[in-house]
């Protein structure tokens, strides 16, 4: 192979080893394990865990229900208060959630196992088939809900099961929003982001229009006419550049991107990948994108990331799990320039940060480099024309019940300020918006 | 290091631990098994008159069960041996001649006749067992043709049995004693008053395990239909350990052996009945879960613990605790506690606040300066020892005696003074105080 041309190729594994490394990351918990976990939990009065949780579920009870031979109620407990509650028990933080606070903590230094027993419960409702929820008597009020995301979907849940008539707006193919895009692949195995978008459907009264793209052909000026109420659940849609010379070099690669591509792929044995990567960022999409690319084959997979360890955004657990994957993460150290050969990349030249260091540079070899240094949202459509909503730090500014600047218009998810970014933390934006538009449509007083 | 052979009624073990009369000493092959395994002794599956008794083809035993699926007891409805009386006392006498230096008392059922007795007692004495155990306990299958506890529950067919046996053979007479009667000592007394040499107890206890929901029947069932067993196993000890102690410290039967059983599943149970006043005990259900094995921490364990608290031989500790023992009349109302929580120990899972908040005396905080914080609160405590209960870290909650000064929960003065019940003023039968 000759030095200047990239080594981009696919294919690179057998069927099987494809299937080996996209399996599940966690073997699900059995009947037994479950219920000695379930054990484990001392069922806390006003338990931390739940505290700690997004959504609050009742982890105790939950967790009680389990160990009585109550899976059902169990997987009810949780549904309540987070219908996302069987994705939040894969993809979840745990480390830094719930079991970060649990006392076993204190006790023994292990926690039990809330997120793996949370996806036992829920596993077990939706092989069971089971609906729990049920659409609420027809109140003749319309609520439209833009983007079919953990929070958008949050929020029409909720709504149905209050007797309004929902319709979600989404730009995709596919509802579940970054549960369906951008998840690591290992997490959510088995088409699981679907099936659970079907049982939240399964409420009822919820109707869908695919190829909806907010500010292309539907506009928030429109939606407040033609309905009681709005909900924008808009994500983010656009990623943060480098801003660096060679940045627009091929093979250089939006991590995001990429990552969806890798989840809507049929054969991951079509999907091209380098030799060697180089991937700079360091939050759960950086680490995402490195595993997973070291997992299709790459040879070497380099993370880079500007701070120390400490600052990384991805936990200390997901760290773990890069390295272990065979991921060398590199710490104190940002891109300088990214460097090319017939209009491809083949390098990215780094500067250490670190004080002792500062200044000193070293070279990379990459035939990819993935972006992955957080993404930012797109206000043109919410921010034109007349109907304008009021941003806070370049995300939608909303009050404590989720509530935009605009009277009759409620935000969530990833879009609005001071979110967490995470799956759960949007179906709970979208649980207190739903309350808080049921109040509205309604004519309670708040 | 500590002594621990034994002399109960002079039959000599080279430890305390015996086997009770069960399902691991119906044979020959299980009884062998046990010696060299360590077990001190054991007490023979109990013989009755041929032709032998039949057992059912179902499931003899139910379980019940703690977290991670810990066994906590067992029942069950197996009868006594049912292999032929010749075939068990030849395997005695065989057994009895390999192991000279194991005890083996041999167990007995048979009507209540004194003919009956008077046959089955020369044939156990030809195999040169050490003495014989009277099965006045089993609950199920035999009660209902007059034996087992059919005659344990009647004082005076223990009296009269215990005195036939006594009557008829040179033999040290254990009377095994059932727990499904009102007062032990009654029968215990009579088991005295016929001559018997000792008692053991407790033999098992009627009940029913769990009822199959599906079937609607009790859990196991034979064919559909399910019946009371005798339940055993760990979950029975505290019953076991009142039972030995009202005997232990009952005037009229002061002195009288006992060999302990229920329940007893490692060294410190066992030493627990020993401190109550029994002079060996008698396994059965640990054995059945785990295998003779843990006759080896048993031997070593009460080895450790005798050396750690200076007891030479087994009679030095034999007994300790029955002074100790009292009715509740009898209990110190100027003895007053209350609950500390070590708070460095503590975990904050909020268990003893809500206990104590919802079913009892609302005498713990939940928060200080808005975090979660634990503490008793005096002037609500009563020192119930709920919280310590229910407290999932060991010693982290105590019940601390006050010394002096006030109780702040009822104003009065704490005093050294002992007084009880007996001569408090709102007793209307109260005795003039001295």
């Amino acid at each position: 192979m000759s030095q200047n041309m990239a080594d981009i190729a696919a294919g690179r594994l057998s069927a099987a080893e494809y299937a080996d490394n996209f399996t599940d990351l966690h073997t699900p918990l059995d009947d037994h394990q479950a219920l000695i976990e379930a054990d484990r939990c001392y069922f806390c009065d006003g338990a931390p865990c739940t505290t700690a949780c997004p959504t609050g579920i009742d982890i105790p009870m939950f967790i009680r229900q389990i160990s009585t031979g109550n899976p059902k109620g169990a997987a009810a407990t949780i549904l309540r208060d987070n219908i996302m509650g069987g994705m939040c028990a894969r993809v979840c933080p745990t480390e830094t959630l719930c079991e970060e606070v649990c006392v076993r903590n204190d006790a023994e230094n292990k926690p039990v196992k809330i997120g793996q027993l949370q996806r036992f419960a829920t596993d077990k409702l939706f092989a069971a088939g089971a609906q729990i929820f049920k659409k609420g008597a027809d109140t003749g009020k319309r609520v439209a809900v833009v983007g079919g995301g953990p929070a958008g979907l949050s929020c029409a849940h909720a709504l149905a099961r209050q007797g309004h008539a929902v319709t979600v707006f989404e730009a995709h193919d596919k509802l579940g929003g970054l549960n369906e895009y951008g998840i690591a692949s290992y997490k959510t195995v088995n088409n699981f982001a679907q099936h659970e978008v079907d049982y939240i459907l399964g409420v009822g009264g919820i109707t869908v229009e695919h190829g909806k793209r907010l500010g292309d052909n539907v506009i928030l000026g429109q939606l407040r006419s033609d309905y009681d109420a709005v909900f924008l659940g808009l994500g983010l849609g656009a990623v943060n550049a480098l801003s660096l010379e060679g940045e627009d070099l091929a093979g250089v690669l939006d991590a995001v991107a990429y990552i969806a591509d890798l989840r809507q792929a049929k054969d991951l044995a079509k999907l091209p990948v380098g030799r060697r990567i180089v991937v700079i960022g360091g939050g759960m999409t950086a680490i995402d994108i490195a595993v997973q690319t070291k997992r299709l084959g790459a040879e070497d997979v380099t993370l880079v990331y500007r701070r120390g360890r400490e600052h990384m955004k991805a936990s200390a657990y997901e760290q773990e799990l890069a390295q272990t994957s065979g991921v060398k993460i590199k710490y104190s150290a940002k891109p300088a320039r990214l460097l090319g050969e017939g209009g491809h990349v083949r390098a990215v030249e780094f500067e250490y940060t670190q004080a002792h260091a500062k200044g000193e540079r070293f070279t990379l070899e990459a035939d990819m480099v993935f972006k992955a240094i957080g993404q930012k949202f797109v206000a043109g459509p919410v921010t034109g024309g007349n109907d304008v909503l009021e941003l806070e730090g370049a995300r939608i500014a909303v009050n404590n019940e989720r509530r935009t600047s605009l009277p009759d218009v409620w935000a969530g998810g990833d879009c609005i300020a001071g979110g967490q970014d995470l799956t759960v933390a949007g179906v709970e934006d979208g649980k207190i918006a739903a309350a808080s538009i049921d109040r509205f449509l309604r004519g309670d007083t708040e | 290091m500590a002594d621990i052979r034994s002399e109960f009624l002079g039959i000599k073990s080279p430890n305390p631990f015996w086997l009770a009369s069960a399902p691991p000493t119906d044979k020959e092959y299980n009884v062998v098994r046990a010696f060299r395994a360590g077990w001190g002794g054991v007490v023979w599956k109990t013989l009755g008159e041929d032709p032998p008794i039949v057992n059912i083809n179902g499931p003899r035993y139910g379980a019940i069960y703690g977290g991670d699926r810990r066994l906590l007891g067992f029942n069950n409805v197996e009868l006594i041996s049912d292999r032929p009386l010749d075939l068990n006392l030849r395997e005695i006498k065989q057994v009895k001649r390999d192991w000279p230096d194991r005890a083996i008392v041999v167990s007995l059922m048979v009507p209540c006749e004194e003919a009956a007795w008077k046959r089955i007692l020369p044939l156990v004495e030809d195999t040169g067992a050490d003495g014989i155990e009277l099965n006045f306990g089993c609950p199920h299958g035999m009660s209902e043709r007059g034996m087992g506890s059919a005659v344990g529950q009647v004082p005076e067919y223990v009296e009269m049995v215990a005195r036939w046996c006594k009557q008829n053979t040179r033999m040290p007479v254990i009377v095994k004693l059932t727990p499904n009667i009102t007062d032990v000592r009654f029968p215990a007394r009579a088991a005295q008053q016929g001559g018997a040499d000792a008692v053991s107890l407790i033999n098992t206890i009627n009940s029913i395990m769990a009822i199959d929901l599906d079937r609607m029947a009790p859990s196991p069932h034979t064919d559909g239909k399910g019946t009371h067993g005798g339940f055993c196993g760990p979950a029975v000890k505290p019953i076991a350990l009142n039972m030995v102690a009202e005997i232990a410290r009952d005037p009229e039967t002061s002195g009288l052996p006992i060999s302990a059983i229920g329940g007893i599943t490692t060294w410190r149970d066992a030493v627990e009945f020993m401190a109550l006043g029994a002079g060996n005990v008698q396994v059965c259900t640990a054995a059945m879960a785990y295998g003779f094995r843990i006759v080896e921490d048993m031997v070593e364990g009460l080895k450790n613990w005798m050396d750690e608290k200076s007891y030479a031989r087994l009679d030095d500790f034999v007994g300790l605790a029955v002074p100790n023992v009292t009715n509740w009349q009898y209990l110190n109302l100027n003895y007053v506690v209350k609950a500390r929580i070590d708070q460095d120990a503590c975990i904050k899972c909020g268990r003893c606040y809500v206990a104590c908040e919802d079913t009892s005396h609302q005498a713990i905080s939940n928060a200080k300066d808005g975090h979660r914080h634990f503490e008793v609160i005096d002037a609500e405590c009563v020192g119930c020892n709920l919280c310590a209960s229910v407290c999932p870290v060991e010693n982290c909650i105590t019940m601390e005696p006050m010394t002096g000064g006030t109780d702040p929960r009822t104003g009065q003065p704490v005093v050294k003074e002992y007084a009880n019940w007996t001569t408090h003023p709102n007793n209307p039968n109260r005795v003039a105080a001295e």
